[in-house]
């Protein structure tokens, strides 16, 4: 075991000026052969690689990654963590997720920041106030917390939000999920990531995978950058380049790959202590504890593999963010960056076995995978251990495409995916 | 902002157009016949291509018409506009994904 992050260790690393402190991961080179390779080194394969050395026994696992540790939509998303989804198999999903969240700084021993400040849906017309009902009504069958929220409960939650919204966006109500929240992103990646490592599991980054060995439909390694590695079994998780990584498989997708766009702007005092969403409006915004916005903004609407949004969009989520909180009109953006998210048909994951043995996929996580990254592993990891779905994902079959079982999420997820 | 040629009015700012997905996709002629596996396929399957990709966009707040356009989907570059119904034109497509 690894040396433990702790008050004492933060001393102990002061009085050596900091300059001492051991790598929180190896570097290693590939091996020949794994038992299971993990394409895809973000928070969610680091976290089922994390899970398959912890839960399952199994620690000859590399991680693949073709750039660095988070570095794709891991490093690029709001972080905000929720599981107010309206369908059951969803609820089950995302909440088990959820409590995975509430003791994750404990049980990696690393401090990511999970903040339970609450997460509120807004209304804006009747009919969104009868959504709203009905997913909250929904939600407490389920047991996830989700309150109604009046408007001017919500004034005094969030003081800067005109509630007339100008007239364009008047907010007739929210829901409330207060055990919801944001955590810092990176640090999911790197917490896993150090875990994962202490386990056994070989993290190998800068190394882009080429294609896969199948012999006879079994899969029996992956062609990478730093040549060929045996394996037993294959989980490929890297959301957008999902389609990519399957056809070199053999394997068709009903993804389509968006880019989706987020913004950040100048740090101020905090002015917004809880996380509030808009479906109409696909904007969302919190405050980071440095102080700055984070704004979320909605996809490009065409196919793209470009990690940018396009102006047209940021502009119509600014605008509405403006009608909303007119305080907020004259900050300054500081940085803006696009993610490419794999949109799913029913906006559902898919995390499945597929035609080929040993090839498992965990994909189609749209816009909102950050806040399953611990479900999500957790969940691969049994299904790639025991090669069959865990009863959380069952429901989340490639199969389900064929035989109409979706799972549709789309707008009854809170937000428009 | 993509700058998009309509064949119909000419350039003008994507905010104009509506995107319409995958183009060259059929309809299986023989559905009766269809596996749920072949209907799936046909439904929800795409290829969703790094690199070249055609697809289909419509003027919404122009001419209204439907035509299709080849478009590098990681540099965003517009390779060829054509209508409808027509094959579409040889391009040297990338293959450095």
């Amino acid at each position: 075991m690894k040396s433990r992050y702790s008050i004492f260790s933060l001393m102990r690393n002061a009085l050596s000026y900091h300059e001492k402190w051991p790598e929180a991961w190896r570097s290693p080179e590939p091996k020949p052969s794994y038992d299971v390779i993990i394409v895809g080194g973000g928070g969610h394969g680091l976290a089922t690689a994390y899970y398959l050395a912890k839960l399952h026994g199994i620690h000859n696992v590399a991680v693949i990654e073709r750039g660095w540790l988070g570095g794709g939509n891991t490093g690029r998303n709001t972080t905000i963590v929720r599981s107010n989804y309206l369908w059951d198999e969803s609820a089950a999903l995302y909440e088990h997720a959820l409590k995975l969240w509430e003791g994750m700084s404990q049980e990696l021993n690393y401090n990511v920041m999970f903040s339970q400040r609450g997460v509120m849906n807004l209304a804006h017309n009747q009919h969104d106030l009868r959504e709203l009902s009905r997913r909250i009504n929904a939600n407490r069958l389920n047991g996830v917390d989700s309150e109604f929220l009046t408007p001017q409960q919500i004034k005094d939650l969030v003081p800067i939000i005109d509630l007339r919204g100008n007239g364009r966006y008047p907010v007739l109500g929210a829901s409330m999920q207060r055990r919801g929240g944001t955590a810092r992103h990176d640090a999911v990646a790197w917490g896993y990531a150090r875990r994962a490592d202490e386990q056994g599991v070989d993290i190998i980054q800068e190394c882009p995978v080429h294609g896969f060995e199948i012999e006879n439909g079994k899969v029996v390694g992956v062609q990478t950058a730093k040549g060929l590695i045996k394996a037993k079994k294959v989980g490929v998780v890297v959301a957008g380049h999902s389609s990519v990584m399957a056809e070199m498989a053999g394997i068709r997708l009903p993804l389509v790959s968006h880019p989706l766009q987020a913004l950040v702007s100048e740090p101020v005092k905090p002015v917004i202590d809880t996380v509030v969403m808009s479906n109409a409006i696909h904007a969302y915004i919190s405050q980071s504890d440095k102080g700055e916005l984070v704004i979320g903004a909605g996809v490009d609407k065409y196919v793209g593999y470009g990690q940018r949004g396009s102006l047209p969009v940021t502009e119509e989520t600014l605008a509405a963010v403006c009608e909303l909180f007119p305080s907020l009109k004259r900050m300054r953006m500081m940085r803006q960056w696009g993610g490419i998210v794999d949109t799913c048909p029913d906006a559902s994951p898919i995390i499945s076995k597929t035609p080929v043995e040993g090839f498992f996929i965990n994909c189609g996580w749209g816009t909102g995978g950050f806040k399953a990254t611990p479900g999500s592993g957790w969940v691969f990891a049994d299904t790639i251990a025991n090669d069959r779905p865990h009863p959380l994902n069952e429901a989340f079959s490639l199969e389900r495409f064929n035989s109409g079982y979706l799972v549709d999420e789309h707008g009854a997820a809170a937000v428009a995916h | 902002m993509l700058e998009i040629n309509c064949p119909y009015c000419g350039p003008r700012f994507e905010t104009e157009f509506s995107y319409g997905g995958e183009a060259h996709i059929e309809r299986p002629k023989d559905s009766e016949n269809l596996t749920d596996e072949q209907w799936g396929d046909y439904v929800f399957m795409n290829s969703n291509t790094k690199g070249v990709f055609l697809e289909r966009w419509v003027h919404t707040s122009g001419c209204r018409r439907w035509f299709n356009v080849a478009r590098d989907t990681v540099s965003y570059q517009i390779l060829a506009v054509y209508e409808t119904g027509a094959k579409p034109p040889k391009l040297d497509l990338r293959n450095d994904v």
